[in-house]
């Protein structure tokens, strides 16, 4: 009998003990991303930043894989009642995160809910632009954005004569023809995700639509026009240039950039994020321009339009951890942060006081082309064919872009033809995720 | 323990653990995929439609499904067909071997081991446009190589890939299958004046049918589903669609474009599809060997 009282009274305290225990720990925020590698260790350390700095909340960072198996897995994870608090998606993703208005906390809400500070205008518009609504407010929180600019080998472009970049695709064309001609190199230009530099981007670098209702901003029910503007034109001149070595396809994502460290191709066009791994394989002097606009389409160029990621808040978190998140994305927003980040990645930085503070450290200066990303994004007023793009099906619809781009580079069918497919293709796309998310 | 023995429940105890893990793997994700099927969803699962057999409608009105399945009978035949009679000809020179064969054997047996994404990395690596080692000695041969870009070489590229592994399957059927065929046969064969070829075609290959269609089933398999790691390494279903099956085109639909009612339709479709084609190995094949 006592032996019983004993063990009951332990259990007892057990209980109550985990009890007050629990009500004495953090609140827990999990955060699934997709960084890996080194960009993932910095995700750590800036989490444990955060969580040094307060005692109320714990960001947990998870490594989830690659974007698209992140983006699957919360998406599962919702399903099953189990989501994360904030989860990395691509920009891709964006048009699906927002039609789902009961699975997503827009972030405005959430600021505003946790009465924490927050000034929309502190941010860079190009960045927010892509992530607000028509109404300018903001849904997600942009984390690392990049947008695609123009490497160069100085090496080949010193021996073929070339001085200086030319900022247009006409003067482009024949700065490459001097460097095939010369012998300097096989190959003149070369791109990484071609769908993205030379379809979506070349429209919003020289203002065209690439897709009607505002490239999907205004409605579900936009639909592609790149087959029908200068776009078409571009890819002919591509084509003609692959006849004679001054471009080169390298494939739909970054397969192509071999062909630049190992000096087969004396421009390469990628993401600015790409600058560090460009620093650690090129064994030549390399520089970084921007991207080239056409001077038969506009004067001055327009801002690009940024690829990357941004945080989602997912429902179903309590409301202390919806502080927590608010908090927490305070601190990321934060100039010494976002400096650190936009430094250490090559990921633009989301607010001015981050890029001035940068600029303050003397960091561009050390670093020589890390500021042409930033300049060509702040360079102009995003109008409405450079805000971004919000289209549903974005993924397969970059898929059934770049067959078409394989197609018509491996000379299958010709450029009017294979855009008109990829338009029809993409089209369809766009009507079917209208019907799914009426 | 005589009451076990006795027991008609015994034969279900012992089954249990396998048919509770053949449920829950297989029947519950199968009547899952089967439902929704039937349903137009957002990603979510916010808002469910009930959609009657349109996304089957629309699944087969698609063209490119049918140059989808095209692209994966090309790729099936090749692979079942190549794995099959490379793993049958080393079997036959390996079961004639004597000093070593055990190394042989070895080292034909280990690229089984290897999982199918890894063997694409693998060859991958040898055959990339600007580095890859036999890149290089094809360029020496005056053949251009770029996978990234012609359908046709990263198909080639995707089958070897797929074969490369296979094969070593193949191979230890095959060599235990040559095994068991009485030497005395072979020998008799051989008084009587057959010629090494003859041997082959009229004694081994027979005596070999069961081993040939059960590899023949489990290969036609092997190259409709567990390809999906190699081809998803290797090229990603591309270029154009080059390299896309009927199982890839289901993850790209179902994952990436989390279009799940039309991916859900496909895996119904794949699954009679393979269903009938292995009914058709069973009715039709089946006669022809010789147990």
């Amino acid at each position: 009998m006592q032996r019983a009282f004993q063990l009951a009274s332990l259990g007892a305290t057990l209980v109550l003990g985990g009890y007050v225990g629990s009500v004495q720990a953090n609140t827990e925020i999990d955060w699934w991303h997709a960084m890996g590698g080194a960009l993932g260790d910095k995700v750590e350390q800036i989490a444990a930043g955060f969580n040094a700095s307060q005692d109320e909340y714990v960001v947990n960072p998870v490594f989830k894989g690659n974007y698209t198996e992140t983006m699957t897995s919360a998406i599962a994870a919702f399903r099953a009642g189990k989501a994360p608090e904030i989860v990395q998606i691509y920009e891709v993703g964006t048009a699906t995160m927002m039609s789902a208005k009961g699975a997503i906390v827009p972030v405005h809400e959430l600021m505003a809910n946790a009465n924490v500070d927050f000034d929309p205008s502190a941010y860079l518009p190009a960045v927010t632009g892509y992530y607000t609504d028509p109404e300018g407010r903001m849904l997600s929180m942009p984390f690392n954005s990049s947008t695609p600019v123009t490497y160069v080998n100085r090496d080949i472009l010193a021996k073929a004569g070339v001085e200086e970049v030319p900022r247009t695709w006409q003067g482009l064309g024949d700065a490459l023809e001097k460097v095939v001609d010369s012998g300097a190199a096989e190959c003149g230009l070369t791109t990484t995700w071609p769908s993205w530099v030379m379809l979506e981007n070349y429209s919003a670098r020289n203002d065209i639509p690439f897709a009607s209702q505002a490239n999907g901003f205004e409605g579900l029910d936009a639909r592609l026009k790149f087959n029908q503007t200068a776009v078409v034109d571009h890819i002919q001149r591509l084509k003609e240039w692959q006849q004679d070595g001054r471009f080169e396809f390298g494939g739909r994502k970054d397969e192509a950039a071999p062909k630049f460290y190992s000096g087969e191709c004396a421009m390469m066009m990628a993401s600015s994020a790409s600058y560090a791994g460009v620093r650690e394989n090129a064994s030549f002097d390399f520089g970084v321009a921007p991207l080239p606009y056409d001077a038969e389409v506009i004067d001055t160029p327009n801002n690009t339009i940024i690829g990357g990621a941004s945080l989602w808040v997912l429902d179903g978190a309590s409301e202390a951890q919806e502080k927590g998140i608010a908090e927490f994305f305070e601190y990321l927003s934060s100039p010494e942060v976002q400096a650190d980040w936009h430094q250490f990645t090559g990921y633009l930085p989301i607010t001015e006081a981050a890029a001035e503070l940068t600029h303050e450290q003397g960091f561009y200066a050390k670093n020589p082309g890390t500021e042409v990303a930033i300049n060509q994004m702040t360079g102009s007023t995003p109008t409405e064919n450079s805000k971004g793009l919000r289209l549903g099906n974005m993924v397969q619809i970059r898929d059934v872009i770049n067959g078409a781009l394989e197609k018509i580079f491996a000379g299958e069918v010709g450029v009017q033809a294979g855009l008109d497919q990829a338009v029809e293709k993409g089209n369809a796309l766009l009507e079917d995720f209208q019907n799914a998310n009426r | 323990m005589a009451y076990f023995q006795r027991s008609h429940f015994t034969p279900w105890l012992l089954l249990a653990p396998q048919l509770i893990i053949v449920s829950v793997f297989f029947f519950w994700p199968a009547w899952q995929a089967v439902k929704q099927a039937f349903y137009i969803e957002d990603a979510f699962g916010l808002s469910q439609q009930f959609a009657g057999l349109s996304n089957f409608i629309a699944v087969l009105s698609n063209p490119n499904y049918y140059s989808v399945i095209w692209t994966t009978v090309v790729f099936s035949l090749s692979v079942a067909l190549g794995a099959m009679s490379i793993a049958l000809f080393l079997a036959v020179l390996a079961d004639r071997v004597i000093k070593g064969a055990s190394t042989y054997k070895t080292f034909l047996i280990w690229p089984y081991a290897v999982a199918p994404a890894v063997a694409g990395v693998l060859w991958l690596f040898l055959f990339d446009p600007s580095l890859g080692l036999i890149t290089a000695l094809l360029e020496r041969l005056g053949i251009e190589w770029n996978h990234n870009l012609e359908g046709g070489q990263a198909l080639l590229l995707v089958i070897l890939a797929s074969v490369w592994k296979q094969m070593s399957y193949n191979f230890v059927f095959f060599l235990a299958g040559l095994q068991a065929i009485p030497k005395s046969l072979l020998e008799a064969a051989a008084i009587d004046g057959a010629s090494p070829m003859r041997r082959f075609w009229t004694i081994i290959f027979p005596l070999l049918s069961p081993t040939s269609f059960f590899l023949l089933v489990m290969n036609s398999i092997y190259a409709f589903f567990e390809t999906f790691g190699t081809i998803d390494t290797v090229t990603s279903g591309g270029p154009g669609s080059a390299t896309t099956t009927l199982v890839y085109k289901i993850y790209q639909d179902g994952f990436v474009g989390q279009n799940l009612g039309t991916s859900a339709a496909q895996s119904v479709l794949l699954m009679v599809l393979v269903g009938g084609l292995t009914f058709i190995q069973f009715r039709f094949v089946e006669r022809r060997v010789q147990y």
